[in-house]
């Protein structure tokens, strides 16, 4: 989202905000689709009640404040898609309101806008919400069991982090209890696939974060596949840590803040009071996101040329 | 478990769960005050560390060998703060005879940190807590390298937010207030580590 | 020193608006924050550290012609901590489950900045009874903005206000606010709105001053 800012290797000739943000919102197509699928109309209720909320924060603060509005560039929508699949489906209507306020308003407006929020609103949103209402979020009855439009009430169950079987499959698939995006890893692939075809996303920060995290989950000796298959790792990876404001400019500093990110998620996951560290993982990568950037520039002018080749092959 | 690993993550948690900044809130003043650029930030966390170490180290001393004896527990603010202020002085003395060049780069600090709530506090606190001598000095030394951490990762961001676009009421300490606050929030992802 | 020449009220309010060691001044962070999870914890706090600066100011003053200029830090300290000590053994002894829920921060006023800035800028300068007021407007400006940080975070945190319930039992409460972060957030959002309500009247009175120059 850091257009205004950043330098060149990030963005194709002629793209702008609003192009960027409907190819994201296009990739998120299949995941959103995918949840409504599995958890029915509360899950997209959930999702409606974000995106405008979202918007709507980011149009009466514009307007408060006398600024140009500038809701048209989705930058406010995909935050709300995105807090949206972050929160259970049987999230309470005024949540998903709680959390648009902190994402956009307190993360975003109050540190300058588009581009100057040192953290991924919705991410921190989510972690408001987990602190606050740990028991909505994460508790026994937070997460509902799919129910593929069956007809049937809702059977609410701990997800597969907390204890919940399921087998590959399921897991793959996303006929497993869990947030409303993070459940189906086939659709989020999918998402990963057309960013990496259309250069919105590079493969480096995904790609990193899945594989330190995958060999430091061997190394304390879980089963790597489930591991990633569990939870938002995968979601996070492609959806979250890849936010243009809120991650390292260069190639670099991009595998150091990957790698930091897939460390933490496994240390919080085995070692943590929390069951989940996706969340917390990326928003401390993005606390150290300035100081890799400041350190990493001044050296990467001292190898010109591998710079430059690697600025292209970004494009 | 092994005293080893015990030991590992009790350092860890003095460093991440229980950060002095952002779950014990102590030693504020210095982290809003010292961290708009990275390099004094970092040079405020290094005094702090080598300070608090030490302090740690000559208080445990006094309320065990001087204050518990003759059964004065009841000054041991009065006693502490003495300490950290002579201690101060001396570490300043010091640097300047043996290392000018660190003098020159941390001597601005030194005079503050006999004011830093955390020096105190975590004299205080291990007390308190009923740690042993090594302990206390594990517990003051990354005790304060947690504050070293959470002082140059605040001055990264503020460096980079100084050219934003900031509302004027939001310029200096409320903002930088929120933005501990935010920090904060994400830090708390640690909880439960190493307890 | 012109502030001899004040009035005591001036003096006094001077701690309450124009120097609000809280909004104004920003000194004393960490007690605010640590202090500001209930209003009574927040009140509790302001009393500790107003009684503590009324009696150092008072005796610094009686001092301040004595302590030669070259100890004089230590010497505040000093005096300083032996309020606190008090303050400290008069709470454990009859305010018990303050002094748990206060805990390490009630010895910490010791290094709290508002009490030895006083000492420095003001008692050492000024007269016996100036130096109690001026100690009780401090005290009192910093015990009614952290009360204001406690109330708001005691609201949204716990649903009450000195322990009474405001919105009623369906209310959820939103735990972060009395945490760590949520600590950092709302005194941060007060000191912001505190700037806002500032600046506006600095340009009402560089307006009104442009009229009369014009």
């Amino acid at each position: 989202m850091k257009l205004y800012l950043s330098t060149a290797p990030h963005i194709r000739s002629g793209a702008n905000t609003q192009v960027l943000m409907r190819d994201v919102l296009i990739a998120l197509l299949p995941t959103t689709a995918a949840g409504i699928y599995y958890f029915g109309l509360s899950a997209a209720m959930v999702i409606a009640v974000s995106i405008l909320s979202c918007v709507l924060f980011e149009y009466l603060w514009q307007r408060i404040t006398k600024q140009p509005i500038r809701i048209y560039d989705l930058s406010a929508a995909v935050t709300g898609l995105i807090l949206g699949l972050n929160l259970p489906s049987t999230a309470a209507w005024w949540m998903p309101v709680v959390g648009a306020l902190f994402a956009i308003v307190i993360t975003k407006q109050l540190f300058g806008g588009i581009g100057d929020n040192f953290l991924n609103p919705a991410l921190l949103a989510r972690a408001v919400l987990l602190a606050s209402w740990p028991a909505r979020m994460t508790g026994a009855t937070a997460y509902a069991l799919p129910t593929c439009w069956s007809g049937a009430d809702a059977v609410t169950s701990a997800t597969p982090l907390a204890g919940y079987e399921a087998n590959t499959m399921d897991l793959f698939l996303g006929n497993i209890p869990g947030s409303i995006g993070e459940v189906c890893k086939a659709a989020i692939l999918l998402g990963l696939i057309y960013l990496l075809v259309r250069r919105v996303i590079s493969w480096r920060i995904p790609v990193t974060f899945l594989a330190v995290f995958a060999a430091l989950s061997a190394l304390v000796g879980q089963n790597v596949l489930n591991e990633l298959l569990m939870g938002g790792v995968l979601f996070g990876a492609v959806f979250m840590a890849t936010d243009y404001t809120t991650s390292p400019m260069n190639p670099r500093g991009q595998f150091i803040y990957a790698a930091l990110c897939g460390v933490l998620v496994c240390v919080i996951r085995n070692f943590g009071a929390y069951p989940e560290g996706v969340t917390y993982a990326i928003l401390i990568g993005n606390i150290v996101t300035p100081l890799i950037d400041k350190y990493d520039k001044p050296r990467l002018y001292g190898r010109l040329k591998k710079q430059k080749k690697e600025g292209t092959a970004n494009a | 478990m092994s005293e080893i690993a015990k030991i590992l993550l009790f350092m860890v948690s003095c460093v991440l769960t229980n950060n002095y900044i952002f779950s014990r809130f102590l030693g504020c003043c210095p982290f809003l005050g010292v961290s708009n650029k990275v390099e004094t930030a970092a040079g405020m966390g290094i005094a702090v560390t080598f300070v608090m170490a030490i302090a740690s180290l000559f208080t445990k001393l006094l309320y065990d060998l001087v204050l518990v004896p003759l059964s004065l527990e009841y000054l041991n603010t009065i006693g502490f703060i003495i300490v950290i202020a002579s201690l101060v002085q001396l570490v300043e003395m010091f640097l300047k005879k043996t290392s000018p060049s660190l003098y020159r780069a941390l001597g601005i600090y030194l005079p503050l940190i006999t004011t830093n709530c955390a020096v105190l506090g975590v004299t205080i606190l291990n007390i308190n807590s009923g740690y042993n001598l090594f302990y206390s000095i594990l517990n003051g030394t990354f005790g304060a390298l947690g504050f070293l951490l959470a002082i140059v990762l605040m001055a990264g961001v503020r460096e980079r937010l100084e050219t934003s676009k900031v509302p004027q009421c939001l310029k200096g300490f409320s903002g930088s207030l929120i933005m501990a606050g935010l920090m904060a929030v994400a830090f708390m992802g640690f909880s439960g580590l190493g307890n | 020193m012109p502030k001899k020449e004040k009035s005591l009220s001036s003096v006094f309010m001077n701690g309450i608006i124009a120097e609000n060691p809280t909004l104004r001044l920003v000194l004393g962070t960490c007690p605010t924050i640590a202090s500001t999870t209930s209003a009574v914890n927040a009140v509790g706090m302001g009393a500790a550290a107003t009684f503590v600066l009324v009696g150092s100011n008072v005796v610094i003053s009686l001092l301040r012609n004595i302590i030669p200029d070259k100890v004089r830090i230590p010497a505040f300290i000093a005096v300083i901590c032996t309020f606190v000590t008090i303050v400290q053994m008069f709470m454990q002894a009859f305010l018990h489950d303050l002094y748990e829920s206060l805990g390490v921060f009630i010895p910490l006023i010791v290094v709290n900045c508002i009490i030895l800035a006083r000492a420095e800028a003001f008692a050492s300068k000024n007269g016996v009874l100036a130096s109690a007021v001026d100690g009780v407007g401090m005290g009192c400006g910093f015990t009614l903005a952290i009360t204001c940080i406690a109330i708001i975070r005691e609201l949204l945190g716990n649903g009450t206000i000195f322990g009474l319930n405001v919105f009623g039992a369906d209310y959820e409460p939103m735990l972060l606010m009395i945490l760590a972060p949520g600590g950092f957030m709302v005194f941060g959002g007060v000191l912001a709105i505190s700037n806002l309500v500032t600046q506006h009247f600095e340009k009402k009175k560089k307006d009104e001053k442009g009229v009369i120059h014009a």
